[in-house]
């Protein structure tokens, strides 16, 4: 029995100075979601690790939605689990606001940085989160399309031009489609769209005082544009078209313009996936006249969590990932095509990455999307396609499934503006917005 | 003799069983053609399935991306291991339950009773806290205590009613949805440094059930112990109780009674448990999502990291989905004359 014990106590304390020895080198645990370019660095880290050998990375790669649940619950209980946190633009100033990120320190030129991406990551004034990659939207077309209708695609094109090359374009018999939007439910879904749409259409989410605006004249013109667009022009069964199903359309020449995400813009002009490769024009996104374009803003960043024990590396890490060393360090491996986009000034100054044939568009959309400043009137948050608030997720999904229910002809678009706003009225006066 | 069927009617049957059989098994076809099928292929699936080019590059994707054999390892520990403790814990409760049930409520609950039982845990959860030199006005002691005081009552109520009900009682904790639970099982798994203190010697607080097999195993165990001994418990009413007694009769003591007649004689009905309770814990994905994140992430949540809103994953999403059934779609067509039988077992008498 005596010899039992001794040699359990030898295990736990042999397994007590194992523990120990380990303890020397830190390993960071990063969350991540599962986008191209996340991938990549994940292949690249034997440089991070060859310039700081005592720190090991464990990466824990989601889908986008999974992982902002599992983020969201780990820092509100101060689980700790995570040492850095792959976020989006939407919760950077929240969080940070709420003091669970920590302000970042030691990046890598911090000037160079976008100023309307470091805008959307920074809470008063702090910078919360290091941009790892960037993007607006803008409109993906095919040049021999609008070569055949005899169109020019403009520079700064306006709504009336984009629907009037669509209707062009439209040829159902041979099974294309003058444009392909976004209809899936979902606030990053169909919502993202829209409600940039609906700024350049001048209408907003809240007024000053928080009072939901679904009941203006402008939400009225998007919505009723948006139907009229997508029931004329678009694919069928677009209200459940995302972001993939459109890309696959375009890919297979199914469309003859696209407004998405300039990260598309790498996928469209693949000549291993994409049938049109060699056909794809880019165009900054349509407005209305009234200074405002419909195009989003959002970036993929990381952050500290305020429950990390480990902060020193895990800046380390954040300031290493979203250098312009970094960006080298693709550009040489994958070339510059592959580099994150859309995070700093100086990489649109490149020589090399003026190349790349999306590269000027992203740079002017991205230029062109003010979070600050959205839409034509002024607006108590911040915040392009969303508001910086905890309650729009919930209200940007609901209202988006409405939308969505409009496109596929359940309810009548009338009927879409009236439920989003007496749902939204609840929702903010519920939380206390509207007194 | 059997009856005769008019051949009309038997056509008619079959062609509807096939039908109905195809249709069900059209989502796993799919997934296999689009796992061989290149990205924007998969898209416009099934419409031109034969035509484009068959790949094999989605498979290796995944396991470039994903470290395929960490999450088979893991799959296969917490499945069979939580199945083997579930049985640990299911064979005697089965047993008692289908052998030496409890007829009656062991105790008859009356309204002086209940008072009692709650005076009686609120006078020793207050000695408790009073001799732990817990400060009584601190909201967190009363939480504690109240929660104490409701659940001591409440678990003698459970356990004194008779073996009928605590079967139903049982098969109910299956009927909540596990979101309702998630957050407490969540903390309990973040916040054990709660539980495990530093102790001089040895410095638990930083052992941590969360993404572990130490938290996995037993909650995998927990959440299919009822079904575990639900089946177990219907197998072992088909074994006559004379068996038993007999072997009692010739002195054999509970442990051979149960090892020795027992089991040999329920072999069908425990294999048959054991694999459907393998097959539920391999494709648990809610609580393999949320509680895991590498070290004992299992099969289900290297499929989840496929997913994407942004950029296409359907053919790579179904090759990892192929790769996390094929091992148990294997196990399953070699025993399912195992689990038929033991299915079916003691449907005829």
């Amino acid at each position: 029995m005596n010899r039992l014990k001794t040699s359990i106590l030898g295990a736990f304390a042999f397994a007590a100075m194992a523990g120990t020895a380990l303890a020397e080198d830190v390993t960071l645990t990063i969350a991540t979601v599962n986008n191209g370019d996340m991938i990549r660095m994940q292949k690249l880290t034997d440089d991070f690790s060859s310039l700081n050998p005592g720190i090991k990375l464990n990466w824990v790669t989601l889908e986008e939605n999974d992982l902002r649940q599992k983020v969201t619950k780990d820092i509100t209980t101060k689980g700790g689990q995570y040492d850095v946190l792959t976020i989006g633009m939407y919760e950077t100033p929240i969080w940070g606001a709420k003091g669970w990120l920590v302000e970042l320190k030691g990046l890598d030129d911090p000037q160079d940085i976008l100023p309307a991406v470091s805008g959307g990551l920074s809470a008063n004034g702090k910078l919360y989160a290091a941009p790892f990659y960037g993007e607006s939207s803008f409109v993906m077309y095919r040049k021999d399309l609008m070569e055949k209708a005899g169109l020019k695609m403009s520079d700064a094109p306006t709504w009336d031009e984009i629907i009037a090359a669509a209707a062009k374009m439209t040829d159902r018999a041979n099974g294309v489609n003058g444009i392909c939007l976004r209809g899936k439910a979902g606030w990053g879904e169909n919502m993202a769209f829209i409600g940039s749409m609906a700024n350049s259409f001048g209408a907003r989410w809240f007024d000053e005082q928080w009072k939901p605006q679904f009941d203006t004249q402008e939400w009225k013109d998007t919505l009723n544009t948006y139907l009229k667009v997508m029931k004329d022009y678009g694919p069928q069964g677009a209200s459940g078209n995302g972001f993939s199903e459109n890309l696959a359309l375009f890919q297979s020449g199914k469309c003859g313009m696209w407004a998405d995400a300039t990260a598309a813009a790498s996928f469209v002009i693949d000549p291993k996936a994409s049938k049109v490769a060699d056909q794809v024009g880019f165009t900054i996104a349509p407005d209305k006249g009234l200074g405002k374009r419909a195009n989003w803003l959002w970036a993929w960043a990381l952050a500290v969590p305020a429950g990390s024990k480990k902060v020193d590396a895990a800046q380390k890490f954040i300031g290493w990932a979203t250098s312009k060393h970094y960006a080298e360090l693709v550009a040489s491996k994958e070339g510059w095509a592959n580099v994150p986009p859309g995070t700093r000034t100086s990489l649109y100054a490149n020589p090399e990455y003026a190349k790349v044939p999306f590269a000027k568009m992203t740079l002017n959309s991205m230029n062109a999307a003010d979070p600050a400043h959205p839409t034509v009137k002024p607006v108590p948050y911040v915040g392009v396609q969303f508001a910086s608030i905890p309650e729009f997720a919930g209200i940007g999904t609901k209202v988006g499934e409405l939308f969505s229910a409009a496109l596929a002809g359940q309810i009548s678009a009338d009927d879409a503006l009236k439920q989003a706003q007496s749902y939204t009225t609840a929702e903010m006066t519920k939380a206390g917005y509207i007194k | 003799m059997a009856r005769k069927q008019p051949v009309v009617r038997t056509l008619f049957v079959t062609v509807l069983a096939w039908i109905v059989g195809l249709i069900m098994f059209f989502p796993i076809f799919w997934t296999a053609v689009a796992a061989l099928k290149t990205e924007s292929d998969a898209y416009t699936l099934p419409l031109n399935w034969l035509s484009t080019p068959w790949t094999l590059e989605n498979f290796g994707i995944v396991q470039d991306r994903s470290n395929y054999a960490l999450y088979i390892r893991n799959t296969v520990v917490i499945a069979f291991l939580s199945t083997i403790l579930g049985l640990c814990f299911a064979v005697p409760a089965a047993w008692s339950m289908a052998f030496a049930p409890v007829k009656e409520p062991s105790i008859s609950w009356s309204g002086k009773r209940w008072l009692a039982t709650i005076f009686l845990t609120a006078f020793v959860v207050g000695l408790g806290l009073y001799a732990l030199n817990w400060d009584l006005t601190n909201r967190a002691a009363l939480g504690l205590g109240a929660l104490i005081i409701t659940t001591v009552p409440l678990t003698l109520w459970v356990f004194s009613r008779n073996t009928t009900d605590a079967l139903l009682w049982m098969l109910s904790t299956k009927m909540m949805p596990p979101a309702g639970a998630l957050i407490p099982i969540y903390l309990i798994f973040t916040r054990n440094g709660l539980v495990f203190k530093d102790w001089g010697w040895i410095d638990l607080t930083e052992w941590n059930l969360m993404d572990s097999f130490w938290g996995m195993v037993p909650l995998m165990m927990l959440l299919n112990l009822p079904i575990i001994i639900w089946m177990l418990f219907t197998y072992f009413k088909e074994i006559p109780d004379e068996i038993l007694e007999a072997s009692r009769m010739d002195g054999a003591s509970l442990w051979n009674e149960i090892t020795k007649i027992l089991l040999p004689m329920a072999v069908p009905g425990i294999v048959s448990t054991c694999l459907l309770n393998l097959i539920l814990a391999w494709n648990e994905a809610f609580w393999s999502l949320n509680l895991t994140n590498r070290y004992a992430a299992p099969l289900s949540f290297m499929i989840s990291e496929y997913s994407s809103p942004e950029g296409q994953f359907w053919a790579k999403l179904s090759a990892a989905s192929l790769m996390a059934i094929v091992p148990i779609l294997i196990i399953g067509w070699f025993s399912q004359r195992q689990l038929v039988r033991g299915l079916t077992f003691g449907a005829v008498k």
